[in-house]
């Protein structure tokens, strides 16, 4: 693993991470979905390359942010998209 | 305006061929891709092994920064404003490329079906499960079950078993008989023979089921379980994990928004992997599932025909013209039985934007009543999954492609520089 490991904020909770992870990765690892669904149902990542928008997140304040495709900066602020 | 002769969009192994050949050749190349890093997905960088470098990898990634391309990550292509230019947005911003020469390399994405569960997390694709992974997403000690078709499930089962995680099974809805001339024919390939080879010795004795498929996934809040069936017998196997994947469909969308024809489900090139449209040249899956290296020559060649280059080098010709002969025979390996075409129930999504249900779906007569009736294709993926799912469920065709090829910030239409607040914009 790399050395450096970075905090990131996850619906709230602080949670380390490697240094360059992907956010939907560290939504997995934080066990948060990226969004839930019309219906009600929580959902993760599904094609991890930014296609099939599942993985889709509050960033910073900023809905719809492809978190398969966005890399996790130190502070940075991840909420569940509802 | 931000000139570039050539514009490459697309970094993975066809794009990065391309644009070195290209440049090599005198052109000024410019390479655009939605991810962050050049790679692709095959090769995408491996964020926890930074040192462990793929050396197909590392010798595409050297030549393409020697030849003196540029490339410009993070930037999606989402309008086309004219003839000869490309909207992309780039965190938020938009800018604008001029184009004299241009090679769409937008590879493939997994074909996913629904069955039910399979919108539970704990469920990815196959393909999109390694890419996670890749990210920095742990799976040691996990229990995945890999199932679906195609070459690329070995692949990411051994990958995922160098990572520490325990493969329950490795489930290929082909069967035995059916891959029998693939498997036969990767003896006149010895590199894609070894390879396969060493994807079998990294997974020991985890068994490799041909002529199995999952036929739903349980758990309440995320997965639990997977029951498989071999079409006489059904079981289920419990796992923290499902990557699940059914080969691949290429990614058009642009070459449609651009005025490419398709042949089929693919673009339509010539022998110098040039589309019907003048200027636009394509390589790559989207003209074809064929693995990388086809992308990679088929890549050159339209580098090279970019450039003008005449005539094109007959080993290169050849080995396109081998590879192709590859494509065939893996699209026959992995077509589909009939029986995965029928997990979906009553109340399995197969929109999932829209959570619209196979039942909605049933009563429909093709993709525009769909979408009309129930909104199904029409969610931020603008039917990229669901799309190629009711295609291979229903026999629906997909319809125009449209701009924004991407959701984008409603800012972008207040944005004077760009082309989709115009009155004209589609």
């Amino acid at each position: 693993m790399p050395d450096q490991q970075i905090v990131i904020h996850v619906n709230g909770s602080p949670i380390s991470v490697p240094a360059g992870c992907t956010l939907s990765a560290a939504l997995l690892m934080a066990s948060a979905p990226c969004r839930i669904s019309t219906t009600g149902q929580p959902r993760t990542a599904l094609c991890g390359m930014g296609i099939c928008l599942e993985c889709r997140a509050i960033v910073n304040g900023v809905p719809h942010t492809r978190t398969c495709q966005t890399v996790c900066q130190e502070g940075m602020r991840v909420e569940t998209q509802s | 305006m931000k000139p570039a002769d050539v514009l490459v969009i697309g970094a993975g192994p066809a794009g990065l061929a391309a644009a070195t050949a290209a440049s090599r050749n005198g052109c000024r190349v410019a390479v655009l891709d939605d991810n962050p890093a050049a790679g692709g997905q095959i090769w995408r960088a491996d964020i926890t092994r930074p040192h462990q470098e793929d050396a197909a990898r590392a010798a595409a990634i050297a030549a393409f920064h020697t030849s003196g391309a540029a490339l410009l990550p993070g930037r999606r292509i989402v309008d086309v404003p004219s003839p000869s230019t490309l909207l992309a947005e780039a965190g938020g911003h938009f800018e604008t490329y001029r184009w004299d020469r241009l090679i769409l390399t937008t590879g493939a994405r997994e074909r996913f079906l629904p069955f039910p569960g399979w919108t539970l997390p704990g469920v990815f694709g196959a393909g999109g499960l390694q890419a996670l992974v890749k990210g920095g997403y742990p799976v040691a000690g996990k229990r995945i079950v890999v199932a679906g078709t195609g070459p690329l499930l070995l692949a990411v089962a051994a990958h995922l078993r160098e990572y520490g995680a325990s493969i329950v099974t490795v489930a290929e809805q082909a069967s035995t008989l059916q891959m029998l001339p693939f498997a036969a024919s990767l003896l006149r390939s010895p590199g894609k023979l070894l390879q396969g080879a060493g994807y079998r010795r990294t997974l020991g004795a985890t068994p490799y089921q041909t002529g199995c498929w999952p036929i739903s996934g349980q758990g309440d809040e995320k997965l639990r379980s997977v029951t498989l069936t071999n079409g006489r017998r059904t079981w289920t196997v419990e796992c923290d994990l499902l990557a699940c994947g059914f080969h691949l469909v290429p990614n058009t969308e642009l070459a449609q928004l651009l005025g490419c024809t398709l042949q089929g489900s693919f673009v339509q090139v010539d022998s110098q992997q040039q589309t019907p449209v003048a200027g636009i040249y394509c390589a790559g899956e989207p003209t074809g599932i064929a693995g990388v290296d086809a992308a990679q020559v088929e890549g050159e060649i339209a580098g090279l025909a970019a450039a003008d280059c005449d005539p094109l080098p007959t080993r290169l010709l050849a080995r396109r013209a081998k590879e192709a002969a590859f494509s065939r025979r893996l699209t026959h390996a992995f077509r589909l039985r009939p029986e995965v075409l029928k997990l979906a129930s009553q109340e399995t999504i197969v929109c999932r934007c829209e959570d619209v249900t196979f039942g909605q779906l049933q009563t429909r007569s093709n993709w525009t009543d769909a979408k009309l009736h129930t909104r199904c294709g029409m969610g931020p993926c603008q039917g990229r999954i669901c799309g190629a799912a009711t295609e291979a469920l229903f026999g629906w065709q997909p319809t125009s492609v449209r701009a924004p090829l991407f959701p984008i910030p409603v800012a972008a239409f207040c944005d004077e520089s760009s082309s989709l607040n115009a009155p004209s914009a589609r």
